[in-house]
């Protein structure tokens, strides 16, 4: 990039730049080169970024009608849904974006894991990613207590109790979360302040995760480095703007026919009951999203560990670049690691599907493999895979595999099949 | 020599600034986080008091207690001996019956699992007692844990009786 900085042409904006060289920035959104063989699987980073600024827009104008109450948020969401001009539309849009996040975040990052986009030098992006997606959870549970429906409640107690899996002080830090002995309205009120605070720290470390990004550029579908700019990439805009704004509008098409046609689609009628602190309802489970660490936490018999295996099974993730020791970086170029994703793939779904069932009988048991073979996957089978694993020949460059039939034999037998 | 001297009185400078730093930063920093603690209002509801002359032999009342759910059970002959019989060595938090209940009549616990916070159901499960929903730990008619997540008995809160219909909790 900074080979040629952009450099504004008006009076103004030279006046300007030379104060704060903010427009030097340009250059990132414009002719930042691209690898040229980015599919569509590429796009996601774009539509989490336009999903993150949905939700805070959509949140700030629902903040100026919900009222953070024990006696009344139930009611005030309900004034949302009946009375409040386009209430209905900004709070199922709202309610709908979050999974609609959750699910651009998962594709996005088992892209990565696909095209091995976490690895050298792409660590820091990947950590930073995890973050984001670390704090995401906690932003959307903390929105989901926010109706104060049944569901909402119990998902509150059930969370905030993990905390008091941690030995000798876990009732303190209980206590010290609910602002008393148990959750009421002081709790929801701070969760309310922090719902609020938190996905402004996720759009700060949104701006360092494509900062983190642009210092080694994109990783690309078949995982090599940029060997010639000029051949191997393309600008930033028009071609991958475009491309962007493709997706998301595929994506919106999506989103848009949920929030109109099945806006309960994700939700759970309990939540249409004001909390009660004296009925736990029959069967509580969490969003969609979680439930496949809810399947960790109840697939362990004892409180503590089953707490530290759900933390373990997101830190595995976190110093996933270091697990995964192979040099090569796409699936495409291994042919072992290809399956095993698809295996984690289909064991992460098995997880999510049994968090939603009851935790009894063959479901506990499924549960339980499903649990051991998780961590297998990334403390095993991808450290040993890195050594034993005979990947395919990598192409020479970008370019190479498009323009030349290809002297490499592997691609030349792909490019038949 | 006056060199080294000079390097010692300076480094004595720079760590008594940044110790006094530190608990400068602390001492501000405490009334930040224990403002989240139960205030003044939450702990006032430390006791409450519950008439329990028409409660039946059998029943079971719910109260709230520091706005936790409190179970005072009028347990019936026969739950009162099965609690009793038991081996304290199959129980997971052995803790007898006679200890737990001071009128083996009356059984006052907090009505919540200890595992993760639900309001266990009375008469489910495998033991005659609770049940908890969530996760499946069934408790017998004692409120002690008899089988799953959940790592102890449930609570038995400070109560006292009053009179022989009044019990005060807390």
């Amino acid at each position: 990039m900074s080979d040629h900085d952009y450099t504004p042409k008006s009076k103004f904006g030279k006046w300007f730049n030379d104060r704060l060289p903010l427009l030097t920035l340009r250059s990132h959104l414009t002719d930042y080169p691209t690898p040229k063989n980015l599919n569509y699987w590429w796009t996601f980073g774009g539509i989490l970024t336009f999903c993150l600024i949905a939700q805070i827009i959509t949140g700030i104008v629902l903040s100026m009608h919900y009222i953070a109450h024990a006696d009344l948020a139930f009611a005030s969401v309900e004034h949302i849904m009946r009375n409040v001009n386009y209430g209905w539309l900004i709070r199922y849009f709202h309610a709908n974006g979050s999974s609609m996040f959750f699910l651009a975040v998962y594709i996005h990052i088992f892209r990565s894991m696909y095209y091995g986009s976490h690895k050298s030098p792409r660590e820091v992006i990947w950590i930073i990613g995890m973050i984001i997606y670390f704090i995401m959870i906690m932003t959307a549970f903390m929105g989901y207590v926010l109706p104060w429906g049944q569901m909402s409640f119990w998902a509150a107690t059930v969370i905030t109790n993990l905390f008091s899996a941690v030995p000798l002080i876990g009732e303190s830090i209980t206590n010290w979360l609910w602002g008393g002995f148990a959750i009421g309205s002081p709790t929801l009120t701070r969760f309310y302040a922090l719902h609020y605070l938190f996905p402004f720290l996720i759009l700060g470390l949104v701006i360092l995760h494509i900062w983190a990004l642009h210092v080694p550029g994109n990783n690309n579908p078949i995982g090599i480095d940029v060997k010639q700019p000029s051949k191997d990439t393309v600008p930033f805009h028009p071609y991958i703007v475009i491309k962007d704004l493709f997706a998301l509008l595929v994506f919106l098409l999506l989103f848009v026919f949920i929030v109109f046609y099945s806006p309960n689609l994700f939700g759970h009628p309990d939540n249409y009951i004001e909390a009660n602190p004296l009925v736990t309802p029959t069967h509580i489970v969490p969003e969609w999203y979680l439930l496949p660490f809810y399947a960790i936490l109840r697939s362990i018999p004892d409180k503590l560990l089953g707490v530290v295996a759900m933390l373990a099974s997101i830190f595995v993730l976190v110093i996933l670049p270091w697990l995964d020791t192979s040099k090569v970086r796409s699936a495409i170029f291994r042919p072992l690691y290809k399956q095993f994703f698809w295996f984690l793939i289909a064991d992460v779904i098995i997880l999510g599907y049994m968090g939603a069932l009851p935790p009894e009988g063959t479901y506990l048991l499924v549960a339980r493999v499903a649990t051991g073979y998780y961590f297998v996957h990334f403390l095993i089978i991808l450290p040993v895979l890195g050594y034993k694993e005979k990947t395919l020949d990598v192409p020479l460059s970008i370019t190479e595999p498009v323009l030349e039939g290809s002297t490499n034999q592997s691609l030349g037998e792909r490019a038949n099949q | 020599m006056s060199d080294q001297k000079k390097t010692k009185r300076r480094d004595f400078i720079f760590t008594a600034s940044y110790t006094l730093g530190v608990v400068g930063v602390g001492a501000a920093v405490w009334p930040l986080i224990d403002q989240m603690n139960p205030d003044a209002s939450v702990k006032a509801h430390s006791s409450t008091e519950v008439n329990i002359s028409e409660v039946q032999p059998g029943q079971s009342i719910t109260v709230l207690w520091r706005s936790k759910p409190v179970f005072i059970k009028r347990r019936t002959e026969e739950e009162i001996a099965k609690a009793r019989q038991v081996d304290l060595k199959e129980l997971k938090d052995p803790e007898k019956d006679e200890d737990r209940a001071k009128n083996p009549e009356w059984l006052v616990i907090v009505g919540i699992c200890t595992h993760l916070g639900c309001v266990p159901l009375g008469n489910k499960g495998e033991y005659g007692g609770w049940f908890c929903p969530c996760h499946g730990s069934h408790y017998d008619t004692s409120g002690r844990i008899r089988k799953g997540p959940a790592p102890t008995n449930l609570e038995v809160p400070k109560y006292e009786f009053v009179d022989s219909n009044t019990i005060k909790i807390g």
